[in-house]
């Protein structure tokens, strides 16, 4: 690489950094209590435990779990039902003033006696402010996209980075660092070794980050295509105004998609359902198609199946770019990898500023002899982009 | 060249692959590759500790 093109990439890649890192070390310190969602949440004594009861017992009807949460928001209508991949016995039921309520309210119901177990709160909660802050900074979809754009620098930084590898590393061994020289040049090789050690996984991970906050966008667009394509022949039609039974509902959308689970059901009118039908979504049980979701549409007012559908490639990619954002997929293991390598990205960010912070001292003391470290032939001009690198 | 490549990029190639065969094992399988994901991802964890805190005698 000859110093020019040297120069510009440090020169994309100091910029691209300058401008994520605050929003990045946000993402990395309240990533990290989200990698542990569950079990902190059992701690603070928000989770919610299904009673033992004998083996076999069997399950209410469906349309007596959401008479529950009726009962106890008797002007709210349901929104969504869903029930986690390990926890058979809880339905997780939210109501809303409106299918699309922000403010809705969420229950935990017994799936054996259609009692309601529990009333978790998540707005307002630590883990809530932690959600928000990484998700979307209370700022909606446009929270969202203002951090997929954050994403995208850290994935520039990133390439920069790995660019500009080789010619900061050239009379290095691997993993160096050069403790002896002073702070600024044991930061310098902390920062090249934690930053191409951890190469790979940051660049998933932020992808992935990049791709989920484009979440909603996909959905709209599925809605305005395949959506739309299903349910054309309800078009003109009034809404329905009594539901029919949810119960009957799940049957036939087993029926139809036989060796498959429910995730969750739509109830009409929110983006995942039509006016007209309930969304019922469910998923494989194997690692890869437990993450995957078939959209079975049922008609709200009959119960009978009106369609279902693979999802778009979209969809699955989005799908497929969660797990790999969370870490919740290989265990227990797996979450600490996730949390130790999120601190080796903070070392990373941190040291990429203070590295831009003392950028005058290499510069204020230029004549060090012997062999540098980008030294060799052309030791000026490398010397001279090193100082504005990070 | 192809030693100076070697020298300079093998290490880090060799992580890059290591830490895709651990995102990507426990995506597709359970149990067995679950374990694999945990030890192939753990390598890279263990040469941040090693290089950032080793001491040279």
């Amino acid at each position: 690489m000859t110093p020019i093109t040297v120069r510009r990439w440090a020169w994309i890649h100091k910029w691209s950094s300058l401008i994520c890192t605050v929003f990045m070390l946000l993402l990395c310190v309240t990533g990290l209590p989200l990698i542990y969602h569950h079990e902190i949440d059992h701690l603070l004594g928000n989770g919610v435990e299904a009673p033992a009861m004998a083996a076999g017992t069997p399950k209410a009807s469906l349309d007596d779990v959401i008479a529950a949460g009726n009962a106890l928001y008797p002007g709210k209508k349901p929104m969504y039902i869903s029930q986690e991949a390990d926890e058979p016995n809880i339905w997780n039921l939210t109501l809303g003033d409106n299918p699309t309520d922000e403010g809705y309210k969420s229950i935990a119901v017994d799936a054996r006696t259609a009692k309601v177990l529990a009333q978790p709160s998540f707005e307002g909660s630590l883990l809530g402010v932690m959600f928000h802050l990484h998700v979307d900074l209370y700022a909606g979809l446009w929270g969202k996209l203002f951090l997929g754009f954050m994403g995208l620098l850290l994935v520039i930084a990133i390439v920069s980075g790995v660019v500009l590898y080789a010619p900061f590393m050239r009379k290095l061994e691997f993993g160096e660092v050069r403790r002896e020289r002073g702070p600024r040049v044991k930061w310098l090789d902390l920062h090249n070794m934690l930053g191409i050690v951890t190469l790979t996984w940051a660049l998933v991970v932020g992808a992935t980050g990049m791709i989920n906050t484009w979440a909603d966008l996909l959905l709209k667009y599925w809605q305005y295509t395949e959506m739309s394509e299903m349910i054309a022949p309800y078009k003109g039609l009034p809404p329905p105004t009594t539901l029919g039974s949810m119960q009957k509902a799940l049957v036939n959308a087993n029926a139809a998609e036989p060796g498959m689970k429910i995730g969750f059901v739509a109830f009409p009118g929110t983006p995942f359902a039509s006016p007209h039908h309930y969304g019922v979504f469910m998923r494989g049980d194997q690692a890869l198609t437990s993450r995957l979701y078939k959209p079975v549409l049922i008609d709200a007012q009959t119960s009978e199946v009106t369609e279902s559908r693979d999802l778009p490639w979209y969809l699955t990619a989005l799908l497929i770019s969660q797990p790999l954002h969370f870490g919740d997929y290989g265990g227990g293991w797996m979450q600490f990898l996730w949390a130790v390598l999120d601190v080796a990205t903070i070392f990373v960010l941190g040291s990429g500023v203070y590295l831009w912070l003392k950028r005058g001292v290499r510069a204020s003391a230029p004549q060090q002899k012997g062999a540098d470290i980008e030294a060799g032939e052309r030791a000026a001009p490398a010397y001279a982009t090193e100082g504005e690198a990070r | 060249m192809s030693g100076w490549f070697l020298r300079m990029w093998g290490a880090p190639i060799l992580l890059a692959i290591l830490t895709i065969i651990g995102l990507l094992s426990a995506l597709l399988g359970d149990g067995v590759w679950d374990a694999l994901s945990a030890v192939v991802l753990g390598v890279p964890v263990l040469c941040c500790a090693w290089y950032g805190l080793r001491r040279k005698s």
